[in-house]
């Protein structure tokens, strides 16, 4: 028989440490809606992404019941959108983005990813018609996510597309004023975006991806950050073996789910990501991990190495315990998120330099971080540029999800609500990027040999 | 297929007789019982056998759920892979 503390140690993590299983994402390919018709084009949409998931929901629940762990989201991911309606003119995408809403509606899933393009190395018409739609089909919708990839190792710096980020996410912000700029919640730039990502808002399905899949997202920092604490005393070594131990086992119970998920919806398993995704609740932070290591705050001296530490092992531990990983695996960080990080950006300790140095060693970016309403979209460009350079230089993905909220300054704060959870308006640079951003053009990809 | 009941909380008479009596309400049959009691704390461990009950597994969880509310207790009812793929390589 089992042993009985191997019992009680799965029932407490699920009971006490908030283990769960964020999301259930099935990947489906919408390569063979594409019509000249705008018409087709979105019934078929609507008809394949709700037949492809018509039981994912039921199956997450029942699969829920039957194993005990909670399955916070359900999700869906398509092939982006730019690709799809590369013949829609800027309306034709808003309607395509209500399209996507309807059918996660009738699914009943929390969100719907896809809602993007690929310009990493230049524009298409559907694609720059697809991002001049992105305001607007993010403030007439609310499941519906935005991802831009703007930037890769192979193709280097899409500046053009930054710069017009800037402008599309402030753009976004004032058309979904009256509820707190929420529309930005739901965009996110990238460089080096994976294909196969089950998170939002940047999960999407890509091109070498099968007609449908499942790909599971783990959760548990609350576990990783008891563990930490159980151990009292011990050093690195010891604490890096401590994390692989209890990443292994987050990871098996998303194995375990993901492989029973395949199997009931009769879909190919794609990957587990490995990802700790912070929620608001209490003792379910990342920053709390970090803080559990001895730091007196997240984001003092020594934060970048201990965040270093953590994601390592975490993906060590991961590895082992499942048969294919992929999407962003490792620990995310966003601020509004997560308990320890809204605590430590309140008091001052965290600031967004810091934060930009914890992004080279962890997973994602710059994450769900408030800033001033009043910031110009040069700034936010420039913002966006230096995040996704530290991803394409260090062969990574890196994503920048910022919200400048309308209507509000530093010192004040903003509510968004369940897993978004609130966040201080931080403090960003009083100097200009304005000629800078202004340039346009590509900055070149980067050299890999000379290394330092 | 079996699944792993697990009964925390603070002890009293009859609890092991109360699960018990739900698990043959649902012809889930017990095939191992652990069991601790640590100062006035008690967690029990039933194996139970699923094929053969008479109700869905997801009413088996609700009413032990409910009964452990009643008694100011937690038990759950799991399938047992999840402790298999979390403890065994």
């Amino acid at each position: 028989m089992l042993n009985i503390n191997d019992i009680l140690e799965t029932v407490n993590m699920i009971k006490q440490e908030n283990l769960d299983i964020r999301t259930i994402t099935m990947g489906i390919s919408l390569f063979d809606c594409i019509s000249d018709d705008q018409k087709k084009l979105e019934s078929k949409v609507y008809d394949k992404i709700t037949k492809s998931a018509e039981n994912l929901v039921k199956t997450a629940i029942d699969l829920e019941n039957t194993y005990g762990i909670p399955i916070i989201n359900k999700r869906v991911s398509v092939t982006p959108m730019a690709l799809v309606g590369a013949n829609c003119d800027k309306d034709g995408f808003v309607r395509l983005a209500q399209v996507m809403e309807r059918a996660a509606d009738t699914l009943g899933i929390n969100f719907i990813g896809g809602f993007g393009a690929l310009v990493q190395k230049g524009m298409t018409r559907g694609a720059q018609n697809l991002i001049e739609s992105i305001p607007e089909a993010l403030a007439t919708t609310n499941k519906v996510c935005s991802s831009i990839n703007v930037a890769s190792t192979k193709a280097g710096i899409n500046m053009d597309a930054v710069k017009k980020m800037g402008e599309i996410m402030k753009e976004t912000a004032y058309l979904t004023r009256d509820r707190d700029s929420i529309g930005c919640a739901k965009l996110v730039v990238f460089s080096n975006i994976p294909e196969d990502n089950p998170f939002m808002a940047g999960a999407m399905h890509g091109m070498g991806e099968p007609e449908t899949v499942i790909n599971v997202g783990v959760s548990g920092p609350g576990v990783v950050a008891s563990a930490i604490k159980r151990e009292g005393e011990c050093d690195f070594s010891h604490l890096a073996d401590v994390i692989k131990k209890t990443a292994f086992k987050i990871t098996r119970v998303g194995q375990l789910i993901a492989y029973e998920a395949s199997k009931r919806l009769n879909t190919p398993y794609g990957i587990i990501d490995l990802s700790l995704a912070p929620t608001p609740a209490v003792g379910d932070s990342v920053a709390h991990i970090l803080e559990n290591m001895g730091l007196e705050k997240c984001g003092c001296h020594g934060t970048t190495a201990a965040l270093a530490m953590l994601n390592d092992a975490v993906k060590k531990g991961g590895v082992m315990a499942s048969s294919h990983v992929g999407g962003l695996s490792g620990a995310f960080i966003p601020v509004s998120e997560d308990a320890g990080m809204i605590s430590a950006a309140e008091c001052g300790a965290l600031s967004i330099e810091k934060l930009e140095a914890m992004t080279a060693v962890c997973s994602v970016g710059l994450d769900m971080i408030a800033v001033p309403g009043d910031t110009s979209a040069s700034t936010l460009s420039g913002i966006i540029a230096d995040e996704i350079a530290i991803g394409v230089i260090n062969n990574k993905t890196t994503a920048v999800r910022l919200i400048p909220v309308y209507g509000k300054g530093v010192g004040e704060s903003v509510e968004f609500g369940g897993l978004l959870g609130h966040a201080p308006i931080m403090k960003l640079s009083d100097y200009s990027s304005d000629e800078f951003i202004a340039r346009g053009g590509r900055i070149p990809a980067p050299i890999h040999s000379l290394r330092n | 297929m079996k699944a792993v009941v697990t009964v925390i909380g603070k002890d009293s008479v009859g609890i092991i007789a109360e699960v018990s009596a739900e698990c043959a309400k649902h012809n889930a049959n017990i095939v191992d019982i652990t069991q601790s009691v640590l100062k006035d704390y008690f967690a029990m461990i039933m194996l139970v056998e699923i094929d053969n009950m008479k109700t869905e597994f997801s009413s088996f969880q609700k009413e032990l759920g409910a009964l452990g509310e009643r008694k100011g207790l937690d038990i759950r009812a799991m399938h047992e892979d999840i402790f298999n793929s979390m403890h065994r390589i």
